[in-house]
């Protein structure tokens, strides 16, 4: 992708625990800005909580997170609060307020922290909406999206202070394949338009080969990144046994190698 | 022939020529969403210069976001209301990607539903009552299981677990001591003050003693308890069953043919019932015990006058009137908490909402039914 000097994102030799037990650590890679970075791994790898430490939910317990060039979690906690105005966040879930319209949902934020007037507000609300598909639903009330809506709505959601990091986490997860497809095509497309950094979680390998120029892949069981690049490259290159078998959607090289039953049986 | 105007409050914004037909609209500076937002008068401004097509030039444009994404999309539109032409060829690359993304319009599956029309009165009022009856045939069908499965639970044959029955005993019982010992406490000390005050004028200091025992056994232990326990326990219930809803947790217990009435009602409702007497006698108590501080620091009566004057005031029948008044407090309390949860919405929002309305329902109607029993008193002279 674009060879920019400056990354947006850099995590250096990143440990992030609760408590005593390490989830992940000495963790290092770099998001260039304008990139699409995929954090992959498999089902308690860490992915999600690594996200948490990225946009401040969870102290790391050790290493770095420098946004541009400033050090994200060295900062005030006010500094941090500005710094995360230029975050926008996609919950797995959507994590929308129930308690209020798709278009409230889009507008709190910026009726939050700007002092921009109601008609400005409600004109970049609709925008988002419209960005995202959902111009005729800002009326709805969360609980009657279907579940890409709900995806489509924390997009919208997500975009509202116009940020240059946006972070989605598994995006993809419950959706049937096409409207997987469509919410991958709108990544894409909010990329291209925006030129924003996507740093995307997810092990949804279609989506993942789909919209991602590099990446990062956590290991749950020796805690750590075991390898980096591009989810295509790492399908077609990489030589370790565990990321061959994620990217093939093959058994672990464990559970293949051991002669259960169930093994056996499928094949 | 050349007309411009220009709307440039800070040196961001667009000027336009108007040449011939065409409007040339000159994009400059920063577009920040967040700092500058939109104006919405923009577009028509635009439009009133009388143009026939609209084009662009962003030679001079800055930094931009979605403030000059919504600009474009409102000037858009209403230059295809006006039947205006639209030239996006002098716009950034990026900005006519985003352009597009809105062309396609509402996603499929995403139309919105048909606006419903608002009912007339009749009708709202109509419905409104057949929602307040069918409210109050679900609650008398609570009450109808409750006699129902309570009594084959006591017999050891409903699906309640015994462990959440002690648990929930726990939390309505034990769990609460400390604040309804404060309460009645106070409460006891209160009373005696009031007593103390008038009827020392009469020499009648004593009777301060009659008037706590009777006071805190017949009404204010009773009363008060249940006042404590509507807000405590009473909206927990309602609370937690809402959020258990919301949540999808009860609809679990469902499918798998779990009673949801004993799984998670009964043991509460049982558990309130049962706890209520106990802790109205403890506060009859300690109620009294306040009293007798009181007393004994105001009046300077001893602790034994005290007691033997409070035991020759009361009688079993005020007694029972007491426990009576708390059983029936707590079955109250726990079905109200139980069954605002049950019809709770399933938002977060709802949860608040839920365990609001079952402590401003079990408050007052704890204080509607102890008046009532006052009255059932009086007629019956207890």
């Amino acid at each position: 992708m674009d060879p920019s000097p400056e990354p947006a994102l850099t995590v250096d030799k990143l440990t992030v625990a609760f408590g005593k037990k390490v989830i992940q650590q000495d963790v290092s890679f770099k998001v260039a800005a304008g990139s699409i970075f995929a954090v992959m791994g498999g089902s308690g790898s860490g992915k999600s909580t690594l996200l948490q430490a990225m946009i401040g939910l969870l102290t790391p317990s050790a290493g770095t997170i420098r946004v541009g060039e400033e050090d994200y979690w060295a900062a005030t906690e006010e500094r941090r609060a500005q710094i995360d105005r230029g975050f926008g966040v996609l919950f797995q879930s959507g994590a929308m307020w129930t308690s209020m319209t798709v278009t409230e949902n889009v507008a709190l934020p910026l009726r939050m922290l700007t002092d921009l007037a109601d008609p400005a507000i409600e004109a970049l609300a609709r925008v988002k909406l419209a960005l995202v598909g959902l111009s005729g639903s800002g009326d709805l009330m969360p609980a009657a999206l279907s579940g890409g809506m709900t995806k489509r709505a924390g997009l919208a959601r997500a975009l509202a202070l116009d940020p240059a990091i946006l972070f989605l986490d598994e995006p993809s997860s419950g959706l049937d394949p096409m409207t997987a497809r469509r919410l991958d095509d709108l990544i894409l497309d909010l990329r291209e338009g925006f030129q924003v950094t996507i740093v995307l979680v997810s092990h949804d390998l279609p989506s993942l080969f789909g919209v991602c120029d590099d990446g990062v892949f956590l290991d749950g069981e020796t805690h750590t990144a075991i390898a980096h690049g591009a989810p295509k490259a790492l399908r077609d290159d990489c030589q370790n046994p565990t990321v061959r078998a994620f990217m093939h959607r093959e058994r672990a090289p464990a559970d293949a190698a051991g002669p259960t039953a169930e093994a056996g049986i499928s094949k | 022939m050349t007309t411009a105007i220009s709307a440039s409050p800070n040196g961001r914004g667009w000027d336009c020529s108007l040449d011939g037909g065409t409007c040339l609209i000159n994009l400059k500076g920063d577009w920040v969403g967040r700092t500058d937002g939109v104006d919405p008068k923009s577009p028509t401004r635009i439009l009133a210069t009388g143009a026939r097509a609209l084009s662009f030039d962003a030679g001079r444009l800055g930094h931009w976001d979605s403030a000059l994404i919504a600009f474009l999309f409102d000037l858009r539109a209403a230059a295809k209301d006006k039947g205006v032409g639209f030239d996006e060829a002098g716009l950034p690359a990026p900005a006519r990607h985003l352009l597009g993304l809105m062309a396609t319009g509402p996603a499929a599956g995403s139309t919105p539903p048909a606006a419903v029309p608002a009912a007339p009165l009749l009708d709202r009022l109509g419905t409104w009552t057949m929602q307040r009856g069918a409210e109050l045939g679900q609650g008398s069908a609570l009450i109808g299981s409750l006699v129902l499965r309570g009594g084959l639970s006591l017999r050891g044959k409903a699906a309640m677990r015994s462990g959440d029955l002690v648990e929930a005993m726990f939390d309505a019982g034990a769990a609460a001591l400390p604040i309804v010992t404060v309460v009645n406490v106070l409460v006891g000390g209160i009373l005696a003050f009031i007593g103390a005050t008038e009827l020392r004028t009469l020499g009648a200091g004593i009777y301060v003693a009659n008037l706590v025992a009777i006071g805190m056994v017949r009404e204010m232990a009773a009363l008060m308890t249940a006042i404590i326990m509507a807000g405590r326990t009473g909206g927990a219930y309602a609370a937690t069953i809402a959020a258990m809803r919301g949540g999808e947790e009860i609809d679990a217990v469902r499918v798998f043919g779990i009673p949801v009435f004993d799984y998670l009602v009964l043991p509460k409702i049982l558990a309130l019932t049962i706890m209520m007497p106990v802790l109205y006698l403890y506060g009859c108590a300690v109620g009294m015990l306040g009293g007798l501080v009181v007393g004994s620091a105001t009046l300077g009566i001893s602790p034994l006058s005290f007691f033997i004057q409070a035991r020759g005031a009361l009688s079993d029948t005020q007694l029972f009137f007491g426990l009576s008044k708390s059983l029936a407090f707590g079955a109250l309390i726990a079905i109200f908490g139980c069954q605002f949860g049950l019809r709770a919405g399933r938002g977060a929002a709802d949860v608040g909402k839920a365990a609001t309305s079952a402590v401003v329902a079990a408050i007052v109607g704890v204080i509607a039914l102890d008046a009532l029993f006052d009255v059932c008193a009086d007629i019956l002279r207890i």
